[in-house]
């Protein structure tokens, strides 16, 4: 079990700050993201890309924010869950929750902040009608173990990347491949898209191009797909179906945790807290809404720092505590770092 | 700098003329945001950036549109409900030339 003072979801850039603000009141932080690194969208989606309104930033990558803003907590020494999804949440008598992560691993904390933005990636599922009947009888979005395709015949849809590596990785697995894609050209890289090319020569691959799958047919499991292509639809018998079109974010399990939710977001009180309408779990960043919501990450670090205030006095209702300049207390790190401004020596001149 | 007229066919099939300002950098996307043509969170998911597919919309007029780049045609590969004049919303730029536009909202998906 994992014990921390404030459990935050979501280690995108104001899940990250809330480290830093929770630190300046001396109560210590563990994250968890789906991700397997910190720094949400930031890092994941758009590293390279400059955002221009950061205070005091004029420019700065997005890469760079997260590299920043991870230097920045370092001295409170955050601990992370990685590679996790944030799955369920079970409050105790003591009046903290324990939230328990997709792989098993238990947090408990007094306080949870949720900072999950857009929420967790998930894969694009495809307007086939009866595809949820048959996920995990035949149909998978993503391939965690490719023995499974062992001697059977594997039906891939998608045009990127994935697609392509995919289909080229299991030609050495499976009894068949077949890609289909909705249009003649793959926009994957040059080389894979190459191989796709040379192993379909070789007779490796069935490529099926401009079409799309519209239906799967089976009774306990997938036997096959229906193919339309050219206004023509034909049966593509097979084992598996695989349709790999990226990912979208969706608010994932957090959704069904007894929080209000409106307009795909967390409702919180911003007039005073962000906290949600279950006491001690509170929601900040993109994650929430409220009158005048912004999606900003500027928002998100305000969000973040009223959210500690609160987040202290639920966890300290005895004690008394006024915010403090950090020009003025400086920043103490739990690894017994200090950072201050220099002291001014008054001298009498006589 | 003057508002132009476009018209936008919601998810429910109903016509809606709206005002584009050309001086705001807005897009078609965020023109249906303002005007809460869609449900938050249905639309705009990714704020813009070509990277989801929330603000495909089929462009029923003859305007001269912008070039495809390379992250849009990407992403309308990957989309469904896909057809020949497919774009994104957020990647149509809000011009004077743009006076008169028709955009029909694809499925959410």
């Amino acid at each position: 079990m994992i014990n921390t003072d404030i459990l935050i979801i979501g280690a995108g850039p104001t899940g990250l700050f809330t480290v830093f603000e929770a630190g300046l009141l001396k109560l210590k932080c563990h994250l968890i993201d789906a991700l397997p690194q910190a720094g949400g969208q930031c890092s994941e989606i758009y590293p390279k890309k400059p955002i221009y309104d950061i205070p005091a930033f004029p420019e700065i990558l997005a890469g760079e924010l997260v590299d920043n803003l991870m230097k920045q907590i370092e001295p409170f020494q955050p601990g992370f869950t990685l590679g996790e999804r944030a799955e369920t949440i079970d409050k105790q008598e003591d009046g903290t929750f324990i939230v328990t992560t997709n792989k098993g691993t238990k947090h408990r904390a007094p306080v949870v902040a949720i900072a999950g933005g857009l929420g967790s990636f998930e894969p694009r599922k495809p307007p086939i009608a009866n595809i949820v009947k048959y996920e995990d009888h035949g149909v998978e979005y993503i391939i965690r173990d490719p023995e499974m395709y062992r001697d059977k015949d594997v039906v891939i849809a998608g045009g990127g990347d994935s697609a392509l590596d995919w289909s080229i990785f299991l030609t050495d697995v499976a009894k068949s491949v077949t890609l289909i894609h909705r249009r003649n050209e793959f926009r994957g890289a040059l080389d894979s898209v190459e191989k796709v090319q040379e192993l379909k020569n070789l007779g490796k691959i069935e490529l099926i191009t401009p079409a799309e799958v519209v239906d799967i047919t089976g009774t306990e499991k997938v036997e096959a797909v229906s193919v339309k292509r050219n206004g023509e639809i034909f049966n593509r018998p097979c084992d598996h179906f695989i349709p790999l079109f990226g990912l979208a974010p969706k608010l994932g399990p957090i959704a069904d945790w007894g929080l209000e939710i409106e307009k795909n977001a967390i409702k919180v009180d911003n007039s005073l807290d962000y906290q949600t309408n279950i006491p001690g779990i509170y929601a900040i960043g993109d994650v929430n809404t409220y009158p005048g919501k912004l999606k900003l990450i500027l928002c998100g670090f305000h969000e973040a720092t009223l959210m500690c205030q609160s987040a202290y006095q639920r966890i300290h209702p005895d004690k008394r505590y006024v915010m403090k300049y950090t020009t003025v207390g400086g920043v103490e790190g739990f690894d017994g770092s200090k950072k201050e401004a220099p002291k001014a020596v008054v001298k009498a001149i006589e | 700098m003057q508002d132009i007229k476009i018209t936008i066919i919601d998810r429910e099939g109903e016509e809606h003329l709206v005002d584009a300002p050309t001086d705001m950098n807005m897009n078609v996307m965020e023109i249906v945001r303002s005007y809460e043509l869609a449900p938050e969170g249905t639309i705009g998911v990714c704020g813009g950036m070509a990277m989801c597919a929330s603000c495909q919309c089929y462009v029923l007029s003859n305007h001269e549109l912008p070039k495809k780049s390379d992250e849009e045609e990407a992403m309308l590969a990957e989309a469904f409900y896909v057809e020949d004049n497919s774009r994104l919303g957020c990647q149509i730029r809000i011009t004077p030339q743009l006076d008169g536009l028709k955009v029909q909202l694809a499925p959410e998906s």
